[in-house]
């Protein structure tokens, strides 16, 4: 495979997609540089918890796109699929701190935790109240003793919305807590992938899928899943996403949910409603209602071909929650 | 080595206790080491994770030369082990910025204000920097991780020591116990990291970061033996 990418200087990729995301953006968020995060243009908000979120590049619009009124304070991007360093999460935990302590959203990868953990140490060292809440949505992966535990993928644009909501609704840190917990308890998400992504400064494929093969359970880094298939057509494909996802909550008849259909950033819109199609039509099969609904391109692995399916369990309290305002560069409604 | 190394042998001889120009040396060597092995690190992570390893700990060392250039005469090992720490910490990234610069940060700690090292004080360092990466990456023996190398060295340092041997003997034992430790992980399936999802799919791959700790210890010891 060719890389054929429409980049400068691959050391240059993500500066200069931040550059970019400042120009465009400008009317929402400020972004520094050195360190680099990207904060809301009215951080701190005073008495508000302050949301951070962040991880490697490559899987735009997490979480810069997520910037904004009723979702993060600050997102951290390192450089493409590694996680940023505790020295600028610490920057924009200290950008965003409006004196009602902050959380730190972090998708359960290794590198991830542990640079946000270490940020948080020295963050509470300066006298800000941090708490972190680990998003580990995906069941392809077995939560054991025997692997680093579920991964966090797509579910965490909802945990970063409904969280968002309930920071700017001015709840405490304590409740912005809990919310976040309950978000991440009541949503499973399986992924799959059908080409693989290149990272540019790598320059080959992550990984290699022969032409009639696809993954199930693809990671947003092209970590293997559960098992490389060969091509279905996409209402097998999503039975296969959907089966493991329903029996994990369980979801069960009575059930309202909200649906949630993700590109991984090289699949066409037309191809995300087939599969939006099929789950909508296996959920009403069981009694599940969908009663919010998310399609597009939100948590993405650079160019990688495939989608994710995310199931959320709601409640009146987390639909309340959804339908709150929210300006951000990627999920705007409501102001 | 053999049981019959003596105290007394040219190289127990040559630096019988590690001073801050040892410590800054074995880091400049590291550094060269990790930048020789960038491809081959970059490869072993590519085949069980992410495979930006060597490239993620080439920047950190590289980012820690100048820095070394800048230390005020009369330094300590401590002074320069916690210098490498932070350097680390903020420009590695990944896992492995926050499990060596933890490791060096407490090595650091351990070692105090101490103008020099001796054969002791080599194992608390060494048993800091280990206990340290467990604390941060709660990973056990048998994981498929760094700790894999780590514990070996340090019980081997351990026992070097508590048998008599200079710093230089208890560098070799702690390198030689990391190569050993290093190759044992090519089996086993991975239970932290990137590497465990791969389940079954992992094992005939030795794990990256027990190769950048078999790396560096051994940069360790050959400072020693060359200087």
């Amino acid at each position: 495979m060719v890389m054929k990418k429409l980049i400068n200087d691959p050391k240059n990729v993500v500066n200069e997609a931040v550059a970019g995301f400042e120009a465009a953006h400008g009317d929402i968020v400020r972004v520094s540089h050195d360190p680099m995060f990207i904060a809301r243009s009215d951080a701190p908000v005073q008495g508000k918890v302050g949301i951070v979120s962040g991880g490697g590049s490559g899987h735009e619009p997490l979480h810069g796109g997520f910037v904004g009124y009723g979702m993060l304070d600050a997102a951290v991007p390192g450089a493409v699929f590694t996680s940023p360093t505790p020295d600028p999460i610490l920057a924009a935990t200290q950008a965003v701190d409006g004196g009602a302590g902050v959380l730190h959203i972090v998708k359960n990868y290794t590198g991830d935790v542990l640079n946000f953990e270490t940020a948080a140490d020295l963050a509470g060292a300066e006298g800000i109240e941090v708490r972190a809440v680990i998003i580990n949505d995906d069941v392809a992966v077995k939560d054991s003793l025997y692997t680093a535990g579920r991964r966090g993928v797509a579910g965490t644009v909802l945990v970063e919305k409904i969280t968002g909501a309930a920071a700017e609704r001015g709840e405490d840190l304590d409740t912005v807590v809990a919310i976040a917990e309950k978000v991440n308890s009541r949503v499973r998400t399986m992924g799959v992938a059908l080409t693989p992504c290149v990272v540019p400064h790598a320059g080959e494929p992550s990984f290699v899928l022969a032409d009639d093969e696809i993954e199930i359970g693809i990671g947003i880094h092209g970590e293997p899943g559960r098992e490389r298939i060969k091509l279905e057509p996409a209402d097998a494909i999503v039975d296969r996403l959907l089966g493991p996802i329903l029996e994990d909550l369980p979801f069960v008849s009575g059930d309202e949910v909200l649906l949630f259909v993700n590109g991984l950033g090289g699949t066409p819109q037309i191809e995300l409603y087939i599969v939006f199609r099929r789950a909508a039509e296996v959920l009403a099969e069981k009694g599940i209602t969908v009663t919010r609904s998310l399609v597009g391109n939100y948590t993405t692995s650079l160019e990688m071909a495939g989608t994710s399916i995310s199931v959320l369990k709601l409640d009146d309290e987390l639909t309340g929650l959804w339908d709150a305002p929210v300006q951000t560069a990627a999920l705007r409604w409501g102001r | 080595m053999t049981l019959n190394d003596q105290p007394n042998s040219a190289l127990a001889d040559a630096a019988p206790r590690l001073d801050a120009a040892w410590t800054v040396r074995w880091i400049r060597r590291s550094a060269e080491v990790l930048a020789a092995n960038r491809a081959a690190l970059n490869t072993l992570d590519r085949e069980i994770g992410d495979g930006d390893h060597g490239e993620n700990m080439d920047r950190g060392f590289q980012a820690v030369l100048p820095k070394l250039d800048a230390l005020a005469e009369g330094t300590t090992p401590g002074a320069v082990l916690k210098l490498v720490a932070t350097t680390l910490i903020s420009t590695v990234g990944g896992a492995a910025g926050p499990l060596y610069g933890t490791a060096f940060l407490k090595a650091a700690g351990a070692v105090g204000a101490a103008e020099s090292v001796d054969a002791a004080a080599l194992v608390v360092l060494l048993t800091a920097a280990r206990d340290g990466i467990v604390l941060r990456g709660k990973a056990e023996e048998g994981d498929k991780t760094m700790i894999d190398a780590w514990t070996p060295a340090v019980n081997a340092a351990s026992s070097a020591q508590a048998a008599g041997s200079a710093v230089g003997t208890v560098l070799l034992a702690a390198a030689d116990a990391a190569a050993d430790g290093a190759q044992a992980t090519e089996p086993l399936v991975a239970r932290k990291g990137r590497a465990s999802y791969l389940g079954e799919r992992a094992i005939g791959h030795r794990d990256p970061g027990s190769q950048s700790t078999l790396l560096l210890l051994r940069a360790a010891a050959d400072v020693l033996a060359t200087a």
